[in-house]
């Protein structure tokens, strides 16, 4: 543990920790940010709690709230304190913008340095960092926690796979930092270059940014010789190191001290106990840039109940398999692009790359998966091939329960991403076939 | 036995076209080329004079490409004498996959290929009942 001190402080203790730390977030966001101060003036809520189950009458935070006050209008700080400007990827609508004071920077190094270390990273490690740098916040948040704790870092950002590959062999690299989609091109360019990426120093690797399925993670881990450690940020709360797993791989320890976890009924939006789903909503305690005050994630999962054998006491979310944004809802039935990954990886013959298209015909929306043939497969005969399609097609009906077109397509035809992966390719805008 | 190479295909425009263009850059000439297709996929199959190059060549410009065994006979230019050679496979309870035929240059008759699962069993059976398969320098 990077920080045992926090990592593994008594629940009781750590309680009174989050409900000193929650009544001067209330206050300081009350005093500096308009929109928290309209809100809870709306909802008759002072700006205190004696107790953190009081907060449950504090009006949620949402998106839009940040998107109306862009670029600035959320900060909790003149512009001058800011040091850093990150923005989110923008990929379900106008992006926002996210401040940080030096100390935010100092805290955010700290939660990345924990998160590697749960990994089973520590100073004598080779960070090899394959997240974007830039806007996005996975690269420069996962630069610094790997170089506060200690690690060898390379600094070399997303792109230019066949170099990944020549640094990852020539560095001697132990911990590989990227996407889930990225890692397994990763491994695929590894074998094209005749590399055989299991006989590497690789041990570890710390994959987030986009949702992933534990057939993905099996996939990983058996392609690299590796753990695969599932971690979670979002740009709006911090971006990475918000929570991550420990090597237990049975849940992502939230970082409690600096963040309040609720896990809200979807419909009532009345906080639900542990262990039941729910939409998943953040507090940040300590960030002085720009707080957030139960923040609504979209995100979709729920706390496992019980201690973790690792010794943190900080509770743990599960997986989360998929944001409210990315659900695709087919013919009445919420569709996951994670679920068809996961039913994918479980057939022989085809690759872990697909993609959800959806199109226009006449006047209805057509979704069809396209689906990679694995080049390994024997595809001379027609009947192997329609068989494949019949399977995919079955199972995927039977995971979702509801039928979906399928169209295999020729190997590596499907674009590999460098950064977070396209699983859907909405072309309705553009006319119908 | 004949090596034939079975590319993988979309039904794209322009697909099968970059197919042939890579294997003529590569100065492979081909013997025969059979598409079979279904509504959203094709198989293309082809025989030609360096299996091994042509092979190569696609795989360079992105194609998947696998190698399978198939028959090749030489079959004579007469009523029924296709029958002849499938009749030898049926008795003894070989299935064709899938078969074509091609006409070489200069040729009397007509070079028949046949996919069969047992491919070693059908050349020493076609041997046994007098048909003469070809060997991939005759095609």
């Amino acid at each position: 543990m990077f920080q045992p001190e926090y990592e593994s402080m008594q629940r009781e203790q750590l309680e009174a920790l989050q409900l000193q730390r929650l009544n001067e977030l209330l206050a300081r966001v009350y005093e500096t940010v308009p929109t928290y101060r309209t809100k809870f003036d709306e909802a008759g809520v002072a700006p205190r709690v004696a107790s953190l189950e009081e907060f449950a009458a504090f009006p949620f935070t949402v998106k839009d709230d940040l998107r109306a006050g862009y670029p600035y209008g959320m900060f909790a700080v003149p512009l001058r304190d800011i040091v850093r400007l990150h923005s989110s990827s923008g990929t379900t609508g106008q992006v926002t913008v996210v401040g940080y004071t030096a100390t935010d920077l100092d805290n955010w190094a700290d939660l990345m340095a924990r998160t590697i270390a749960a990994a089973g990273g520590a100073p004598d490690d080779v960070v090899q960092n394959s997240y974007g740098y830039g806007l996005f916040t996975g690269g420069l948040g996962v630069h610094y926690g790997a170089e506060r704790l200690g690690c060898a870092t390379i600094p070399i950002s997303g792109g230019n796979t066949k170099r990944q590959v020549q640094v990852m062999k020539d560095f001697g690299t132990t911990i590989l930092a990227c996407t889930p989609s990225y890692a397994l091109l990763i491994a695929e360019t590894a074998r094209e270059m005749g590399v055989d990426p299991a006989s590497l120093p690789l041990k570890a690797g710390i994959f987030g940014a986009e949702p992933w399925s534990e057939n993905t993670r099996v996939e990983i881990e058996r392609q690299l010789g590796i753990t695969a450690i599932d971690i979670y940020g979002l740009s709006e709360v911090l971006g990475p190191g918000v929570a991550a797993e420990c090597q237990c791989k049975c849940g992502l320890h939230v970082n409690e001290d600096h963040f309040i976890i609720e896990i809200v009924d979807t419909e009532t939006l009345q906080p639900v106990p542990d262990g039941e789903r729910g939409e998943v909503v953040f507090t940040t305690l300590t960030k002085q840039g720009i707080p957030v005050v139960r923040y609504r994630t979209r995100d979709i999962s729920r706390i496992v109940p019980g201690e973790c054998e690792c010794g943190r006491t900080f509770r743990r979310l599960e997986r989360v398999t998929g944001r409210s944004d990315d659900m695709l809802i087919i013919r009445g039935v919420n569709v996951f692009p994670s679920q068809i990954e996961q039913v994918l990886l479980g057939i022989p013959g085809v690759a872990p790359y697909y993609q959800v298209v959806l199109s226009r015909r006449g006047s209805m929306d057509h979704v069809e998966v396209h689906v990679e043939v694995s080049p390994d497969v024997s595809f001379d005969e027609i009947k192997t091939l329609e068989r494949l399609r019949a399977r995919v097609t079955a199972e995927i009906a039977s995971v979702l329960a509801v039928n979906i077109a399928v169209k295999l397509v020729e190997p590596k035809s499907i674009q590999r991403s460098e950064g977070k992966a396209k699983r859907v390719l909405d072309l309705r805008a553009e006319g119908s076939e | 036995m004949v090596k034939q190479l079975t590319v993988f295909l979309e039904n794209s425009p322009g697909r099968l076209a970059r197919l042939t263009r890579a294997l003529g850059d590569a100065g492979v000439n081909m013997r025969a080329l059979m598409v079979a297709d279904t509504a959203e996929f094709g198989v293309v199959r082809i025989i030609c004079d360096r299996p091994d190059v042509a092979k190569g060549a696609l795989e360079d410009s992105g194609f998947s490409v696998s190698v399978t065994d198939v028959i090749a006979v030489a079959v004579p230019d007469r009523p029924g004498g296709l029958a002849d050679v499938l009749e030898v496979l049926g008795a003894e309870d070989m299935n064709v996959e899938y078969a074509y035929c091609f006409v070489e240059p200069g040729g009397s008759g007509a070079v028949d290929v046949f996919r069969v699962e047992r491919v070693a069993d059908a050349v020493r059976v076609l041997g046994e009942a007098g048909i003469r398969t070809l060997t991939a320098d005759e095609v």
